[in-house]
């Protein structure tokens, strides 16, 4: 079992990063593109013997109290088996 | 796996080697052994094509405590305490993979200071880059390698940055240099320099039978498999399908390293210790068995490994970062675990020393590889390979191109008056990417971290002071792969001497050198003559200034597709200020205090930063070097600093004395512009090319010729007629030639005027050239 | 009175704050582990600037799960004097001792170099020796300096006066050339709502000494050893 964690900055918060790709693809050619958003994603391999509940509960804890910072950033846990 | 012909070409060994391991061995080597053989018997690892020139460098000296052949070079600077410092070369990853490849660099030097036991202190790197300004797309430049070339330079200063930053080491200054040859080639050569008190210095010796050798660090992964061979190795378009063997840096890592080998070391129980730098385990457990006499038995089953199922192979070559070996004292392995542990860190005894002075290497209960050290190391191939014919080259005059030169920048402002058009020429030197500001670079370094940076970037020497005694520690990096292009012999010997001057700038006695060697292929018979030359000029140059070589680098195959780069030595001085309140800076101090110029000028046009900047050409012989004028200079400049009576001294070199003023002028941190205003009469006097004919190439010679030994000083009124005394009991040449204050620069011979413009519209463009060029670089890789 | 530098794996200005406290200051100072729990006997503690644990997921993310911090938020609830320098205010913004976080630069490089400072207010234990409106010339060292905090904590921050120092140029005006990051308010400091918690990006410890070029930072110290020994004097 797998867990995955998006992490995204909330909207409205500045992302340089994001905006300096943006530009970046703009510049090479790229078309259609009309915003980059940049974040982060974690892949985490989860203990077997958990069922998908305790799972997600803890996984979705870890993402709040640790991955993500709330003062800008959102999260979304996916499960997978 | 049974070994082929083509296994053993695609291991980068020759048929005639393939022979010679067989015969050290008596047998056929196993898979694993070839491996180990194919990365200690590469270029990188075995010098085997240096090895026989290497030897004619000076390598004693007073202050030198450890020479060439361990992790660093160690010197004494007085007080109990010692100076570990090294450069090597990280131009092969750099090129595949800007970002880690720069930042490995740094990680690599760091540790071959700390295994020394000395804490680093400070780092510094020499970079060369391909152009990256628009206006030289040329055919030989075009559009996309200017493009490539930015990104390269961007990713490598950010992967210095990134590495030094978190380790917390201040990067305090180097050189960032320009060419064509680099377009494909960038050399990123890392610096880095350490303190150790004289009784806790450490070798990478493995001593005493029985003792426990011990892994710590990292844990070993598939990363870097074969970067040792690679760096032997010329590019291909399929270089860039090696990516997926890029080792990646772990600054954090490498900090809690760094502080729990030093806790080890203090800890009584470390005998010998190295940092698995190229060909890891290999090349740390022969290399400590082989110093001490002594043999390495290790069991790879304990080695703790990031990925499953990896080879005997794998693991003997992984060049995996941030991992050590250690030989700890029979007995008191616990203790080193535990340091480690404290720290984090993996720490597990992998096997010990033994006295059959062979690496025994055991994997699943089987023998996979045994060999004598002596086999791996002062058995290792050396060539003496060929080297084209000595002719002396046959130098062009650059007087055409010269005058092509101030020519066509006439026609471009509309004006032939000598002083419009030597004033545009000074304008558009200070603004060309070589000679522009740097702040764009060194603002990304964390520079000050440790609180020891007291001269900041831009100085001619970087400046720490040692806390624990009244001294300061000047470096200098200096290369000039263009002289060296142009005489090898003559090129190196210039280096040397001017890493010696601007160190003498900052107040510091120049005491040992370190080196980074980097040349095309070895095969080509031009570029050993090169090579070879090299080391006799550098030799020459350290004999003179009693300055040991105490180790260093070299890197070869530094070309792609067939185009090598220059001959590019870098030399590393290490000088010492006996006090830190005579630090010296080069910028102007004060309104009114005498400028004076120490040193003679020469007709020396040919090779200039002011021919290939502004004529994209290299033509004529390069600047002509007396030593004995040079030390003159040298000591003089030391002797009134030590006295107290300078403000400022500059050295005045590439780009010539215009160049060299100005950057007198320009601010600094806390002191705004100052202008001056010189009269070079009395200077031109004193030099051979007053009598020259042409009194337009007179102009261009005094003002942007580079003529090497020449420091611009500045003293209070009161003090210029000592500095002149000091000059004539030396025997160097010395003249007042003008006087600090206004808002101009202007440079005048009698009543003629050179040059003169404001001082803040140079600084402008001197200042905004390189962010102009820079911060359009489109997409970050990272 | 006696200040305590905290280190993290990862510090690297501790040394730095170290040397400042005890050589220039001329202070009783210890290092306090991140692995120790009890922070008992110290009246000040810093949090010194560095890369924590790596910093690899955020600044600070993890050094605030750290034994040594939960120590340090209860020194703070009792009124302990806690200052923050860069990645320690990174740090105390995840721990929630202040509000708000530092984002990546606005040019997304790391950037160090001298920057003019602008003190705002002189009404906490760390400003008491500047003057109000002093312009001070501070190192800054950072990738990570971009001070945000959303519009509600921002008026709070103005209208409580817990914005300490802002970015200005030489004239002390805090205009928009002047802010090198990028930061919200050009905000270079703040404390929280008892004032006995700052975090600031510049690096006072690295304008303590004319040899460095600055002594702007030193009075930064001055005033938290003048503050804690009228402490210590009330509380005696």
């Amino acid at each position: 079992m797998q867990a995955k964690v998006y992490v995204t900055l909330k909207n409205g918060v500045l992302d340089p990063q994001g905006k300096a790709i943006h530009h970046a693809a703009e510049t090479i050619g790229y078309r259609g593109l009309t915003d980059v958003r940049q974040g982060k994603f974690f892949e985490i391999k989860l203990d077997e013997t958990l069922d998908a509940e305790t799972a997600r509960i803890e996984i979705e804890k870890f993402a709040h109290d640790v991955l993500s910072n709330p003062v800008i950033e959102d999260y979304r846990v996916e499960i997978v088996g | 796996m049974k070994i082929t012909p083509e296994i053993i070409e695609q291991h980068n060994l020759t048929g005639d080697e393939y022979r010679r391991i067989a015969a050290l061995l008596k047998r056929a080597p196993t898979f694993t052994e070839l491996g180990i053989f194919s990365v200690m018997w590469s270029e990188h690892c075995s010098y085997k094509s240096s090895r026989i020139h290497l030897k004619r460098l000076p390598v004693e000296g007073d202050c030198l405590v450890q020479g060439p052949g361990e992790n660093a070079g160690i010197v004494d600077i007085g007080d109990g305490w010692c100076a570990a410092f090294k450069i090597e070369s990280h131009n092969h990853p750099s090129f595949i993979e800007p970002y880690q490849g720069a930042a490995t660099g740094v990680g690599g030097i760091l540790r071959d200071i700390f295994t020394m036991g000395a804490r680093p202190v400070a780092a510094l790197n020499s970079l060369r880059f391909g152009p990256v300004r628009d206006q030289d797309d040329s055919a030989e430049a075009a559009g996309s390698v200017i493009a490539r070339n930015r990104r390269i330079m961007t990713g490598v200063v950010k992967g210095i940055g990134d590495y030094g930053n978190a380790f917390g080491v201040p990067t305090i200054g180097g050189e960032v240099v320009f060419a064509d040859c680099y377009s494909l080639n960038p050399l990123v050569n890392a610096f880095a320099l350490g303190l150790v008190r004289r009784e806790q210095i450490f070798y990478g010796k493995a001593e005493g039978v029985g003792n426990a050798v011990i892994y710590v660090g990292a844990k070993t992964g598939r990363d870097g498999i074969h970067g040792a061979t690679m760096a032997s190795a010329e590019f291909d378009d399929a270089a860039l399908e090696k990516r997926p063997t890029v080792q990646v840096g772990d600054p954090f890592a490498e900090k809690l390293l760094l502080e729990a080998c030093l806790e080890a070391m203090r800890s009584g129980a470390i005998v010998g210790i190295q940092d698995m730098g190229a060909a890891g385990l290999t090349s740390s457990s022969c290399e400590m068995g082989a110093r001490a006499g002594t043999g390495i038995e290790i069991n790879l089953d304990l080695v703790p490994q990031r990925e499953t199922g990896m080879t005997a192979y794998e693991m003997m070559l992984s060049e995996s970062q941030e991992r050590m070996l250690i030989v700890a004292e029979r007995g008191r392995e616990r203790q080193v675990h535990e340091i480690f542990a404290r720290w984090d860190l993996d720490a597990v005894t992998i096997g010990r020393v033994t006295d059959d002075q062979k690496l025994r290497v055991v994997h699943k209960g089987e023998v996979v590889a045994e060999i004598p050290n002596s086999a791996l190391t002062d058995e290792a191939p050396r060539y003496d390979r060929p080297q084209s014919s000595g002719n002396e080259a046959v130098h062009v005059d650059p007087a055409p191109y010269l005058n092509e030169i101030c020519g066509r920048i006439a026609g471009e402002i509309g004006s032939s008056d000598l002083h419009d058009v030597l004033t545009e020429c000074l304008r558009r030197l200070l603004a060309s990417p070589n000679l522009a500001c740097k702040q764009w670079v060194w603002k990304q370094y964390d520079h000050m971290v440790r609180t020891n940076t007291v001269v900041l970037p831009g100085a001619d020497a970087a400046v720490i002071r040692v806390k624990e005694t009244r001294r300061s520690l000047a470096v200098s990096l200096d290369g000039n792969g263009r002289y060296c292009s142009v005489d090898a012999r003559a090129g190196a010997r210039l280096a040397v001497v001017e890493a010696a001057r601007n160190v003498v700038c900052s107040g510091a006695r120049p005491l040992a050198v370190t080196n980074c060697l980097n040349f095309a292929s070895p095969e080509r018979p031009e570029v050993m003559r090169a090579f070879s030359e090299t080391i006799d000029g550098m030799s020459d140059a350290c004999r003179a200034l009693g300055t040991p070589v105490t180790g260093g680098n070299v890197s070869f195959y530094n070309e792609t597709e067939g185009r090598g780069v220059y001959p590019t030595p870098v030399v590393g001085m290490l000088g010492v200020i006996e006090d830190t309140r005579q630090i010296t800076t080069p910028w102007f101090a004060e309104a009114g205090d005498r400028i004076l110029l120490l040193g003679a000028t020469g007709d020396d046009l040919g090779a200039t930063e002011f021919l290939e900047s502004l004529g994209g050409v290299v033509a004529g012989g390069v600047p002509e070097l007396d030593l004995e004028d040079e030390l003159a200079v040298q000591r003089t400049c030391l002797r009134a600093i030590s006295a107290g009576l300078l403000r400022s001294a500059h050295d005045c070199s590439d780009g010539g004395l215009a160049v060299a003023l100005a950057e007198c002028c320009f601010s600094h941190y806390r002191r705004d512009s100052l202008g001056a205003r010189l009269d070079l009469r009395e200077h031109l006097d004193l030099s051979g090319i007053r009598a020259m004919a042409d009194a337009d190439r007179r102009m261009l010679a005094l003002l942007f010729g580079e003529t090497p030994g020449r420091i611009i000083v500045s003293a209070a009124p009161d003090r210029a007629d000592a500095v002149m005394a000091l000059a004539a009991q030396e025997g160097a040449d010395c003249a007042v030639i003008g006087e600090v204050g206004g808002d101009r620069l202007s440079i005048s011979l009698g009543a003629h005027t050179l040059i003169d413009e404001r001082v803040d519209v140079l600084e402008k463009l001197w200042r905004e050239s390189l962010p102009g060029h820079l911060d359009r670089a489109g997409l970050d890789e990272r | 009175m006696k200040f305590g530098v905290v280190v993290f794996p990862g510090s690297n200005c501790d040394h730095d704050t170290y040397h400042v406290i005890s050589k220039v200051l001329g202070q009783p100072v210890d290092f306090i582990w991140h692995k120790d729990e009890r922070i008992d006997g110290y009246d000040a503690i810093i949090l010194p600037g560095g890369f924590s644990y790596g910093d690899y997921l955020r600044t600070g993310a993890i050094a605030r799960f750290s034994p040594v911090m939960r120590s340090v938020k209860g020194f703070a609830a009792s009124g302990g004097l806690v200052l923050g320098i860069c990645n320690g205010f990174q740090i105390l913004c995840e721990a929630g001792l202040l509000p708000g976080t530092l984002l990546r630069n606005r040019d997304l490089k790391f950037i160090c170099e001298h920057v003019n400072v602008r003190v705002e207010r002189t009404d906490t234990p760390f400003t008491v020796s500047y003057r109000k409106g002093q312009v001070l010339s501070i190192p800054i060292a950072h990738g990570d300096g971009n001070y945000f905090c959303d519009i509600d904590t921002l008026r709070e921050l103005e209208s409580d006066g817990r914005i300490i120092f802002r970015y200005c140029d030489a004239r002390g005006e805090a205009t928009d050339a002047a802010n090198p990051n990028g930061s919200l308010a050009n905000i270079a400091g703040i404390c929280n709502r008892e004032r006995n918690v700052v975090g600031l990006m510049p690096h006072p410890e690295r304008a303590s000494e004319s040899l460095l070029g600055s002594n702007d930072g030193r009075l930064l110290f001055l005033s938290l050893a003048t503050s804690l020994s009228e402490m210590l004097k009330l509380r005696a």
